[in-house]
């Protein structure tokens, strides 16, 4: 329709002061788009951690701090779980499997998980994909480590490459075990899930390293060498926590009350599903806030445009009586107008989309290594979409006032010209 | 469609702004088709509202107003509006153009309203395009400023482009308010010579008011709205 394309080159004639109003609006686009993506893939990657699992056990702390913890790796668990603990858990009836989780250490930023090669076999992610060595292979002998796809691209390793843990779970820490290194046996797939940033021991190893020590630091003439310690009984104290597989699903709740009423000492035994929705649950009002809050400075946004088309209206009238003059009907000075919205709302959608994946392109390696959240660059999904045509509705729907004034002004103007 | 011999025929029209203060009461106004009719009057001798009431944007309050044998007062107003898209050209005292438009398309811009006109270009075996060009050409606007913004063109030049644009697709009547005020005396007497010619080859009634009063020669007939116009007179 050629009132749009008079629309348009109205527009570009007057592009310095819309190119404002243009940017204004994508940047708000872009937010609108950014807080629901990330709701939408945070939840996506926070559901697909775990999957497989029917019970997180730890000691007893909140449940949410438990999956973080365990899960996650993030934050530090209070307590432990003493070993026998874990073999009553582990030779309950119903119990079909466990995998014991000992967190503490780390190697250059990257949490150091010791555990069994159970975990290679039980750990399900996703839709119950299980964990895939990509080159070589799970570890066998004390000093050996699986690391994950992140930990082997940043450092840029590859099988065969030796280590050396850190104590504590800090990105920098001043105390080594650098009197026992490990060295690197397999390199998973990659998952989308902290496994990536993850460096797997064994439990033995956890041990092994920490053998003289007391009170989270080496005791001077005390500490075993390598080679000393192959012949000594290896078995942890203590664990961190214990993914647990049941026969049966069902059990689910019967083994669960087992291990919150165990008398030995205080545990905790959460249902990952149920956890993991009281985790987002946690997040809802800031979640609503932040959507709330893009919807609002999209408003804000569609506001300032109104403002400069309705400011710049009554220098516009000579131009609107003019193309009256030559045939235009009263309802193509209101296209006209209403265009000029739909035109300047494409522009900035169109640009605000483009920034939306910009930034997350240049944020989605950074969110990944600060959160352990995995935010894929992917198409537009169905709401975001739907949140985009909103956003576009409500620009032409304000766009109506300046077009019905416009329109109002042609039908009284008629063809006269006022200067 | 029923084409009465006249371009203009107006019976007692009166109309007012305001109730009780008349701007135009006029017993009879006959144009003829093909005539070059220039009309005189002083400012505020009610010429704007004149030419208002034959382009239909406004209803007289009594009498009859027909263009080309149609009663505009028996049109709606969305015929009204499709009326003067398909048969009238204007050309107004000055900034006739659109800015943000270049020399050809403010020509073209009727044609995008008006299928009629499209039609009667076509009629000549002829694009829209060509016809502006051709008639540019004619109006004395060098072809290299087809693609020109219109800003950059002096007065007269933009009068010429206005006054290219109310003739394209032959409309039967061409209304022009004071075209020539922005204009010195030579480049005025060079645009009337122009136009005059260009509607006269497309047998346009023009129909053309100005409070100057030396123009008159170069029409073939001349009304003084002040000597017919009773609201004025009482005034």
């Amino acid at each position: 329709m050629y009132i749009l394309t008079l629309a348009l080159k109205s527009i570009l004639n007057r592009r310095s002061t819309v190119l404002l109003t243009i940017v204004s609006l994508a940047l708000s686009v872009m937010l609108l788009l950014g807080v629901e993506r990330l709701r939408a893939d945070m939840r996506e990657s926070f559901a697909n951690t775990l999957s497989g699992t029917d019970l997180v056990v730890g000691a007893r702390s909140g449940s949410v701090q438990l999956l973080l913890y365990s899960v996650f790796r993030i934050g530090n668990p209070t307590n432990n779980v003493s070993w026998e603990s874990y073999q009553d858990i582990r030779s309950h009836k119903l119990v079909a499997w466990t995998v014991p989780l000992s967190l503490g250490d780390s190697h250059r930023g990257f949490r150091v998980l010791g555990t069994t090669p159970d975990y290679f076999r039980h750990y399900r992610y996703g839709g119950g994909e299980a964990l895939q060595i990509g080159r070589g292979r799970v570890f066998d002998d004390l000093y050996d480590a699986v690391i994950g796809a992140d930990v082997a691209r940043e450092l840029g390793y590859e099988v065969g490459q030796q280590i050396v843990l850190a104590h504590g779970a800090g990105d920098v820490s001043f105390v080594q075990h650098d009197d026992k290194p490990f060295r690197v046996v397999g390199i998973l797939e990659r998952t989308g899930t902290p496994v990536d940033r993850t460096v797997h021991v064994s439990l033995s190893a956890i041990e092994a390293i920490h053998l003289g020590w007391d009170s989270g630091a080496p005791v001077p003439g005390r500490q075993a060498g390598a080679a000393r310690i192959a012949g000594q009984d290896l078995e942890p104290k203590s664990i961190t926590a214990v993914l647990v597989g049941l026969k049966s699903r069902i059990a689910a709740f019967r083994v669960q009350r087992f291990i919150n009423e165990y008398r030995e000492e205080p545990l905790l035994a959460v249902l990952p599903g149920v956890a993991l929705q009281e985790l987002w649950d946690t997040l809802g009002i800031a979640r609503q806030a932040l959507l709330a809050i893009s919807a609002l400075v999209v408003l804000v946004g569609i506001s300032g445009m109104t403002t400069t088309i309705l400011t710049g209206l009554n220098e516009r009238r000579r131009e609107m009586a003019v193309l009256r003059s030559v045939g235009a009907r009263p309802w193509h000075i209101f296209v006209l107008i209403v265009g000029e919205s739909g035109v300047v709302m494409l522009i900035a959608s169109v640009l605000g989309v483009g920034a939306l994946y910009a930034v997350q392109w240049i944020a989605h390696p950074l969110i990944q290594s600060a959160f352990g959240l995995s935010l894929p660059v992917h198409a537009l999904s169905a709401h975001e979409w739907k949140l985009l045509a909103a956003a576009l509705t409500a620009g032409l729907l304000v766009g109506l006032v300046p077009a019905y004034r416009a329109y109002r002004y042609s039908l009284a103007d008629g063809m006269t010209i006022r200067i | 469609m029923e084409r009465g011999k006249h371009a203009i025929e107006i019976e007692n029209l009166r109309f007012q702004w305001r109730q009780g203060v008349p701007v135009l009461d006029l017993p009879r106004l006959c144009i003829g088709r093909g005539e070059s009719v220039f009309i005189k009057g002083a400012s505020g001798s009610g010429k704007s509202t004149l030419l208002s009431l034959l382009g239909g944007v406004l209803l007289p309050q009594a009498g009859t107003v027909s263009v080309l044998g149609q009663r505009l007062d028996e049109l709606g107003s969305t015929r009204r509006d499709a009326f003067r898209a398909e048969h009238i050209g204007f050309i107004f005292q000055m900034f006739n153009l659109i800015p943000y438009l270049s020399v050809l398309e403010n020509v073209l811009l009727p044609c995008r309203f008006s299928s009629r006109r499209r039609q009667r270009i076509a009629q000549q075996g002829l694009q829209p395009e060509d016809e502006a060009v051709r008639l540019l050409e004619h109006l004395d606007l060098p072809a290299m400023l087809l693609h020109r913004s219109v800003t950059e063109l002096s007065v007269g030049q933009q009068q010429r482009v206005a006054a290219a644009r109310a003739l394209i697709g032959s409309p039967e009547l061409v209304i022009a308010d004071e075209p020539t005020s922005a204009l010195d005396a030579d480049r005025c007497g060079s645009f009337l010579r122009l136009l005059l010619k260009e509607s006269a080859s497309r047998d346009s009634t023009v129909v053309f008011v100005s409070h100057d009063a030396r123009l008159e020669g170069y029409f073939s007939r001349s009304v003084d709205l002040t000597g017919i116009n009773r609201a004025a007179l009482e005034g």
